[in-house]
């Protein structure tokens, strides 16, 4: 329950600390961090427009985007608080919950008829299967090390102490947000900030939703970069009381954000065809971890 | 003679321009004046006379500095033989001719509209039922890109052909800005007028084509500019491609999202524009070139406005472009994308700074120099490879050279105000042709005046108007999302195009 109210209001302002990374970053004084919520709640309070060409698909799916979001996020707990529910190999719904979510913005993106949603859509299913043996090839290391299948036992059992553990610990953080910026489509895969629909992958996919969907579809956005910081954070919180654990949980999502605002900042972003290849990586560095633990636990 | 050979801002008389006939035409432009490398097409026109249409043609030989002019009389309902089936430059030529005119041109691969509101002799057929290039296959898709932009700028459409990712075909569509530049010229008679259409042509080089046509002006009047003005000229024209080129790099990382080169050079831009606005009141420039006399004379004031603008861009620009182009994660977004091979850019006949990156040296300054140019033996910057990044890489050489030149320049100015002396009047029945290297390129205007010594013909060339296809060629076989980059990195006027 805790870990549920604390990921929403983590995703208020996640993204306006990215932007302000971004913007001190390059010299500027920038938008305060509440405006990109100011701007979703401007959308949320419009009414959308549809294509005559597109079926009721289209209309539900930033709604079953939405809601797929909040579910994944309901079993994501805070160190051993549980989350909303808890049940052994919920990782596995997390991962899919989240691939239903993004599965009917595939559908939606196709569904307008648009060459350069379609275009998105492809790019996008691309990338999320080549990301998805990361997740779980991580999942089901920290599961092997740790012996239980559920995000809470994994999460609270884990804990620093050990070489190991901080070796498998520092991958972890990097794979995961790497992971958190593929799937949120931000650099270096994707850059959300180009005006340019040739070269965009998730933008491009969202380019006919308008108004209160266009909302959905953003703050569903902030909602997953919280909830992957919230993944980053309980690898360091295991089983610390919750007074001192929610501190350390607000301050890892804040080194996270301001994480992503200098990775975007200081580089460009990677050719397309690049992108397959470095995705593959995290799969690799995944692998060794992987084995790396089987042959401790031998 | 079978053509006449004169100088840039050389003002002759109408009728010494060799009239041929069309074989005789056709025979001197492929078997002598275009066998040499160093010559190209820098305008091919036609003028409407009693007889049917003057086929005007303006050759360059950048080895020898001069340009060789011949025409040809021909009827509206003749069909010739194409020059671009053995010179593909000729190819934008020919369609402008056929689409004003109708004159058909055989052995011409694709007689495509040039700008098309609609067809000049079927008023149906419109861009609105326009037939694009089209593959038939399951395998491919099309994409369309404009007329109405993602981005703000000009009107274009661009139509791709796709294999996946996979750019095979694109097929680039303007014409959206046509204003009918060319007749405004004659139908505005006051000099004003029309030294502000000049500035109008493009709005990103200002200077470039108000010089073009305050050369042709001269000219036609016999007017020498004094030393100082000359000076003044230049020292706009650098400041203004310094300013764009930096606009540029700002631009292209902006498109690869590589957010720290895209704002320091933009914050390195503004300065350099916001200069204009102390010169000329206004940061285009604007107003600072006029035929005959400036109304805004260089000061002592504004030569060390200049020295502590440029001490504080310099070091950072230099910082900035280093560090760019020092990125593994930029390099691998320039490097081999784009390219344009030094022989297609020949064979395209591309001009200026897109052809320097494709170690093709053409550059007005160097080859048919005018003005300042004349005393100084510029040799032009070049570039090896003809890809995304040498045209990004040439900008940063070029603008280093601009400011050692604008320094120079600066240098040997006397600021004594020149008593301007009037224009005299128009020469009658004359004829002038004008290049200037504008921060694109080859900057093209052509001047031919009646009896009474008014215009009876002006003829524009931006030289976007070459550099058109071989965007179109960069693009072949690279993924369609560097498309953006390869754009910018030729940043091509519409406008300019368009007319």
């Amino acid at each position: 329950m805790l870990s549920f109210a604390l990921i929403l209001v983590v995703s208020l302002f996640f993204s306006g600390i990215v932007v302000r990374t971004k913007s001190l970053a390059s010299g500027r004084k920038g938008p305060g961090i509440w405006q990109p919520m100011r701007d979703i709640w401007r959308s949320l309070r419009k009414g959308s427009v549809y294509s005559t060409t597109s079926s009721p698909v289209f209309r539900v799916a930033p709604s079953v985007y939405f809601a797929s979001v909040l579910a994944a996020i309901a079993v994501v707990p805070l160190g051993s608080n549980a989350g909303l529910f808890s049940f052994p190999c919920d990782f596995v719904f997390f991962a899919y919950v989240l691939a239903l979510g993004k599965f009917f913005c595939i559908i939606a993106a196709l569904d307008t008829g648009s060459s350069f949603e379609g275009m998105g859509a492809s790019r996008e299913a691309l990338f999320s299967m080549l990301a998805e043996p990361a997740f779980f090839i991580l999942m089901g290391t920290l599961g092997l090390i740790t012996g239980h299948t559920s995000f809470l036992q994994i999460f609270s059992d884990l804990h620093l102490g050990s070489t190991l553990s901080y070796a498998l610990v520092s991958i972890a953080c990097f794979l995961l947000l790497m992971i958190c910026m593929i799937e949120n489509s931000r650099m270096p895969v994707d850059d959300p900030k180009t005006h340019l629909e040739l070269t965009m992958i998730h933008e491009v996919m969202i380019l006919d939703n308008s108004g209160f969907d266009l909302g959905l579809i953003l703050h569903a956005t902030n909602l997953k970069f919280a909830m992957y910081g919230a993944l980053i954070a309980n690898l360091f919180i295991g089983n610390l009381e919750v007074s001192v654990a929610a501190p350390v949980f607000l301050g890892i999502q804040f080194v996270v954000a301001v994480v992503a605002g200098i990775i975007e900042s200081f580089m460009a972003r990677f050719r397309m065809s690049h992108n397959a290849q470095f995705i593959l990586v995290l799969s690799s560095l995944a692998l060794l971890m992987l084995f790396g633990v089987m042959l401790v636990n031998n | 003679m079978d053509y006449i050979t004169i100088k840039n801002n050389q003002r002759i008389a109408f009728a010494e321009i060799p009239v041929l006939d069309y074989a005789a035409f056709y025979k001197v432009l492929t078997d002598n004046l275009l066998i040499k490398p160093e010559a190209h097409c820098v305008n091919y026109y036609g003028v409407p006379s009693d007889k049917g249409v003057q086929l005007i043609c303006c050759i360059a030989d950048d080895e020898t500095h001069t340009i060789n002019v011949l025409s040809t009389i021909v009827s509206k309902s003749d069909t010739l033989q194409s020059v671009t089936a053995t010179y593909p430059a000729f190819q934008l030529f020919e369609r402008e001719i056929h689409e004003n005119f109708g004159i058909g041109f055989s052995g011409h691969p694709w007689l495509k509209p040039v700008r098309y509101p609609h067809n000049a002799a079927d008023k149906s057929q419109t861009i609105a039922n326009y037939p694009f290039y089209q593959v038939d296959s399951e395998e491919l898709h099309e994409v369309g890109v404009g007329p109405i932009h993602a981005g703000i700028i000009e009107p274009g459409h661009f139509r791709f052909i796709c294999n996946g990712e996979q750019i095979l075909h694109l097929e680039i569509q303007l014409g959206y800005q046509h204003r009918g530049i060319e007749s405004l010229f004659l139908q505005k008679t006051k000099l004003l007028q029309r030294a502000t259409l000049a500035e109008n042509i493009a709005g990103d080089t200002v200077i470039g084509h108000s010089t073009a046509f305050a050369n042709v002006w001269e000219s036609l009047c016999g007017f020498e500019p004094s030393r100082q003005l000359q000076l003044e000229r230049a020292l706009a024209l650098e400041q203004e491609r310094t300013a764009i080129h930096t606009g540029d790099l700002s631009g292209i990382c902006t498109d690869i999202a590589y957010q720290l080169g895209n704002s320091v050079f933009g914050r390195l831009r503004t300065p350099l524009i916001n200069y204009f606005q102390r010169w000329a009141g206004n940061r285009f420039a604007k107003g600072l070139i006029r035929p005959g006399k400036t109304n805004f004379p260089f000061t002592p004031d504004l030569r060390d406005q200049w020295h502590s603008t440029i001490e504080a861009y310099k070091p950072d620009f230099i910082e900035m472009a280093e560090q760019t182009f020092d990125l593994p994660s930029v390099l691998s977004r320039l490097e081999q994308t784009g390219r344009v091979a030094p022989e297609t850019a020949r064979a395209i006949g591309m001009v200026g700074m897109a052809a320097r990156a494709s170690s093709v040296p053409r550059d007005v300054r160097a080859s048919h120099p005018w003005g300042y140019y004349n005393d100084v033996s510029y040799q032009p910057v070049t570039e090896p490879v003809g890809d995304v990044y040498c045209r990004a890489r040439i900008r940063y050489d070029e603008v280093l050279r601009s400011i050692d030149m604008m320094s120079q320049i600066i240098d040997s100015m006397d600021y004594k105000s020149s008593s301007a002396d009037a224009l005299d009047k128009v020469a009658a029945n004359s004829f002038v042709v004008s290049l200037v290297e504008g921060w694109r390129g080859e900057i093209c205007h052509c001047a031919i005046t009646d009896a009474q010594g008014n215009l009876l013909h002006y003829k524009i060339k931006d030289p976007s108007f070459h550099n058109w296809l071989g965007l179109a060629l960069a693009v072949r076989n690279n993924e369609i999302s560097d498309f953006p980059i390869c754009n910018k990195s030729f940043d091509l006027s519409y406008s300019g195009h368009d007319l």
